[in-house]
């Protein structure tokens, strides 16, 4: 993701930052005790929590054991836009030790053989809210939107997530995801931190943390902010009040962040937003109009930050020329289209357009069910764009829901891809995963097998469904 | 082409057999021939390759392999081997009622603040040259059931059939239907519990019956004073037909008890002709539903226990009802919107291949979305359905109908041609390039 940070007119920005904004680096460390310094210094806090920089909240996620591996005969897609009939996949020890073809050698390796079936990498959902609006979706588990100021940059999605919503599991089984990036909802303009995660069932959300993957940030523009805030009487009202209200926050965070850090008191909020200034924090923006996403790409110039993806971006086609300039990645659905005004202008080429200016094309799911079906959602959009005389392969569709979803989350170095050295997450599927009669057979995550449709035991069953109707069906 | 067309249909005039010239107006029912068509009838059955279609006066004369009768038209349409099927059946649905779901003042399908409930009529609410019918005009659909949503009430009032057509009637048949929902959402708008729900369906129920009179013509008189009256009286009348069992009722419920008590009411009010609508935990209780003779709208892939109404929903549960001797289709109303049909009835597909897993057949997928919602909704062989007498709602495709991205090549309702662009389709045809270089996109029409 950081090339992203140095492509196209973001340069003169950045630098202009970098002059105004400085950073120190956090040195302070310390502990949730009491310090008992032994001196008469004042100036020594009895007190002290770690700093965000140590990364409170830290990954538990160990991989699972798993069996070294040889995936033969299968058509692979290795998510960076190439495709390989009877190919092979070898991992081991949690990781992707090569891809090629049949000649590969699969000397200590358990074989599977894939003949008439497919391989991808796991598939990546850059935007949902498992854990955040779980299942069941009743009023005591709406933990995704801190609706109760339009700018929440303080609250950090990984402390709403259940790990026990069923849905990690349908995602799991059904569509093959093994990464996701969990977001706060978009009722406020700065809706707080999202957490990506592993999806593994753990106990803990620490437990499912992704090692390493930097924090996004979910900001929101347009209807939803100026519904909320204008129906109650407050500020944004408006689109106009939208801009505002994020402007007048930024130079606060500049502000903060120009302070030296012993001069300043912890304020969550603006350690958030000070993250995004750096470069550290990748911004995530709810947006659905072009216009309003050329302007979100001039505050981001002129306050000094970078927007990572735009999320949702129905209009994106308009616009597929700046989003490219700007190197913004625009994460999609294929078909969602007029349930509400922003999003009227909603249609199924809208990737393909992307694709077509060489702009970043992501597919969401934004929902508990399409996450099931990224890989469908896929297909649908790239059909479009053939009907429309684009160009689309096969591997470039799959891209959309692999690598670059991983880049657009900062984890494409580690995930995303079948690359050696990569985190052996893979699916193996039935057919064509672009097709609506294939579904995955088999789903490891670092190596190790966590579904198997031929293994009904091989299948996560949550708490929450134990001693229920319906335990351990197929779903 | 897929060799020799074998069929025994004559072509009347020169020239004709030359083929795929539909040159008259695209609103005028031709008569034609479709030939060299993989048919699906929508029956059930398999695709038939190297089928026929034959219509004429906006109905379907045949459908199937080549017979050896003869038909005379200057209307024949090549197929090349392309799949023929009868028009999607989207049912239930808000087609026609809203612009913009988030946009109130654009959206009928919901009532809330309205005094009447039952007696809310959907078919005064369709408009024809809506978008939504545009697009899923050009998506295959051809009719749809479409209503009004419970909102004030436990009754959501009457619904429509309509067809998808551009000619400004679209109205196939008013007052279809009635909803009702009962459940956690039923008990929500009953005052907070189901037992409320139950209270308050029979009181209505009632009122109905004693209004319908023993005569089965309202009688007012048949209440007595004394009566505590729930329902205002144009809600009242409004569900006569439905105790007469003139009317359908859509029941919608989703767990298994609930199932079972709306069952119960069946055996309460004999002569309800009830439909279930939802119905995640159908599949528990499959054998009692079956049993009962009521069809069901299924959610055709919810899978998660989105309510603790819906703990054991499956993918499989269409596929076990079927198996248990159920009517079941796809419920459009469980998609986020009803142009994935055709992508739910290939899901149901893809599970026959998922071990444990029950799924159907590829004519039996298809049929949930053709020929058995319309049986459903009371249109059975009329619409839906490629077989003589029906109406000639008929869609070429460029692919497998079931796979995702195929879409129609012609869409034919009531024999007619029908326009496929749309609001869309025209935002499509604008961007296909960003090139201002001489005048703004505002000019690229």
């Amino acid at each position: 993701m950081r090339h992203f940070l140095s492509t196209g007119t973001q340069t003169a920005a950045l630098a202009a930052l970098a002059s105004a904004l400085i950073l120190s680096a956090c040195t302070t460390t310390g502990s949730a005790v009491a310090q008992d310094t032994g001196t008469d210094d004042d100036d020594v806090p009895q007190f002290a929590a770690k700093t965000e920089s140590d990364g409170p909240y830290p990954s538990t996620y160990k991989a699972y054991p798993g069996t070294p591996t040889a995936l033969v005969g299968a058509t692979v897609f290795d998510g960076a836009g190439n495709k390989i009939e009877n190919g092979t996949v070898l991992f081991r020890d949690g990781e992707v030790v090569a891809v090629g073809g049949s000649d590969l050698s699969t000397d200590g390796y358990t074989v599977i053989d894939g003949t008439g079936k497919f391989v991808t990498p796991g598939i990546i959902d850059i935007h949902s809210h498992l854990g955040d609006y779980p299942s069941p979706g009743v009023q005591a588990h709406n933990d995704g939107n801190e609706a109760t100021s339009p700018t929440t940059p303080d609250v950090w999605a990984e402390h709403s997530v259940w790990p026990q919503d069923p849905g990690f599991s349908r995602a799991l089984a059904n569509g093959g995801i093994t990464s996701l990036q969990i977001l706060p909802g978009s009722a406020n303009l700065m809706g707080g931190r999202s957490v990506t995660l592993k999806n593994v069932p753990a106990r803990t959300v620490q437990g499912m943390k992704f090692p390493g993957a930097p924090y996004g940030f979910k900001m929101a523009c347009g209807e939803n902010p100026k519904r909320v805030y204008g129906g109650r009487g407050r500020k944004p009202s408006t689109r106009m009040g939208n801009f505002a209200v994020n402007r007048q926050t930024w130079y606060a965070a500049i502000d903060y962040a120009n302070k030296a850090p012993d001069s300043r008191s912890r304020d969550l909020a603006k350690e958030t937003l000070a993250g995004v200034l750096a470069g550290d924090i990748l911004v995530h923006n709810h947006c659905y109009r072009a216009d309003e996403m050329a302007l979100v790409m001039d505050m981001a110039k002129e306050v000094g930050y970078k927007v990572t993806a735009f999320h949702h971006a129905v209009e994106a086609y308009k616009i597929g020329d700046l989003l490219r300039d700007n190197g913004v990645c625009s994460a999609i659905w294929a078909d969602w289209y007029g349930f509400k005004m922003e999003a009227y202008d909603g249609i199924q080429e809208n990737a393909a357009f992307l694709q077509r200016e060489g702009a970043c094309v992501v597919i969401h799911s934004d929902n508990a069910n399409d996450i099931q079906r990224l890989n469908q959602e896929a297909s649908k959009a790239r059909k479009a764009g053939l009907r429309a005389g684009i160009d689309i392969s096969e591997a470039t569709a799959i891209q959309w829901i692999t690598l670059n979803a991983a880049k657009a989350m900062g984890i494409d170095d580690v995930t995303g891809s079948l690359e050696a050295g990569k985190m052996a997450d893979v699916v193996l599927w039935n057919g064509d995963p672009l097709s609506i009669y294939s579904r995955p057979e088999k789903v490891w995550v670092d190596g190790a097998l966590l579904f198997d449709a031929k293994d009904r035991k091989r299948r996560p069953v949550s708490d929450f469904e134990l001693g229920q109707p319906g335990e351990g069906d197929v779903k | 082409m897929r060799g020799p067309v074998t069929y025994a249909v004559k072509y009347a005039l020169a020239g004709a057999a030359t083929a795929i010239a539909i040159a008259a107006s695209p609103l005028a029912a031709q008569d034609m021939v479709i030939a060299n068509a993989t048919v699906v009838t929508g029956d059930g059955s398999e695709p038939i390759e190297n089928g026929v279609v034959v219509v004429k006066n906006g109905k379907v004369v045949s459908a199937g392999a080549p017979t050896s009768s003869t038909f005379e038209t200057d209307q024949v349409i090549d197929a090349n081997g392309a799949f023929v099927t009868p028009g999607l059946f989207a049912a239930i649905t808000t087609l026609g009622i809203w612009d913009v779901g988030a946009v109130s003042e654009s959206n009928d399908s919901r009532a809330g603040g309205s005094p009447f409930s039952a007696s809310l009529d959907a078919a005064a609410a369709v408009n024809p040259d809506n978008q939504h019918i545009k697009i899923n005009r050009a998506a295959g659909i051809t009719r749809a059931a479409t209503t009004t949503i419970p909102s004030g009430s436990i009754f959501g009032g009457q619904g429509a059939i309509i067809d998808l057509g551009a000619d400004g009637q679209p109205i196939t048949k008013a007052r279809a239907f009635q909803t009702v929902v009962l459940g956690e959402y039923g008990a929500s708008r009953a005052g907070g519990s189901r037992a409320s729900t139950y209270t308050l369906f029979r009181a209505s129920l009632r009122e109905a019956q004693a209004l319908a009179g023993a005569r089965g013509t309202p009688q007012t008189t048949e209440i007595t004073k004394g009566d505590d009256v729930m329902l205002g009286r144009f809600d009242a009348e409004a569900l006569v037909p439905v105790v007469r069992g003139q009317q359908k009722l859509f029941v919608a419920v989703e767990r298994a008890s609930d199932i079972r008590n709306a069952l119960g009411l069946k055996r309460e009010f004999s002569r309800l002709d009830m439909v279930l609508v939802g119905a995640s935990e159908g599949w528990m209780v499959a054998g009692e539903i079956a049993a009962a003779g009521v069809p069901v709208l299924a959610d055709g892939l919810d899978d998660l226990p989105a309510a603790f109404e819906e703990l054991a929903a499956t993918q499989s549960n269409i596929g076990r009802m079927k198996k248990a001797g159920v009517t079941v289709a796809i419920n459009a109303a469980s998609m986020e919107n009803s142009r994935r049909l055709s992508q739910y009835a290939g899901n149901l597909v893809a599970l026959t291949k998922v071990p444990g897993a029950d799924g159907l057949s590829w004519g039996q997928a298809f049929a949930t979305i053709s020929s058995i919602p319309a049986k459903i909704t009371g249109m059975g062989g009329q619409v839906g359905v490629l077989a003589p007498g029906a109406k000639a709602d008929v869609v070429l495709w460029d692919g497998d109908p079931l796979e995702l991205g195929t879409v129609p090549t012609k869409v034919f309702i009531d024999g007619i041609e029908q326009p496929l662009d749309n609001h869309q389709s025209r935002l499509r045809d604008r961007y296909r390039d960003l090139d201002e270089s001489d005048l703004p996109k505002a000019y690229d029409w």
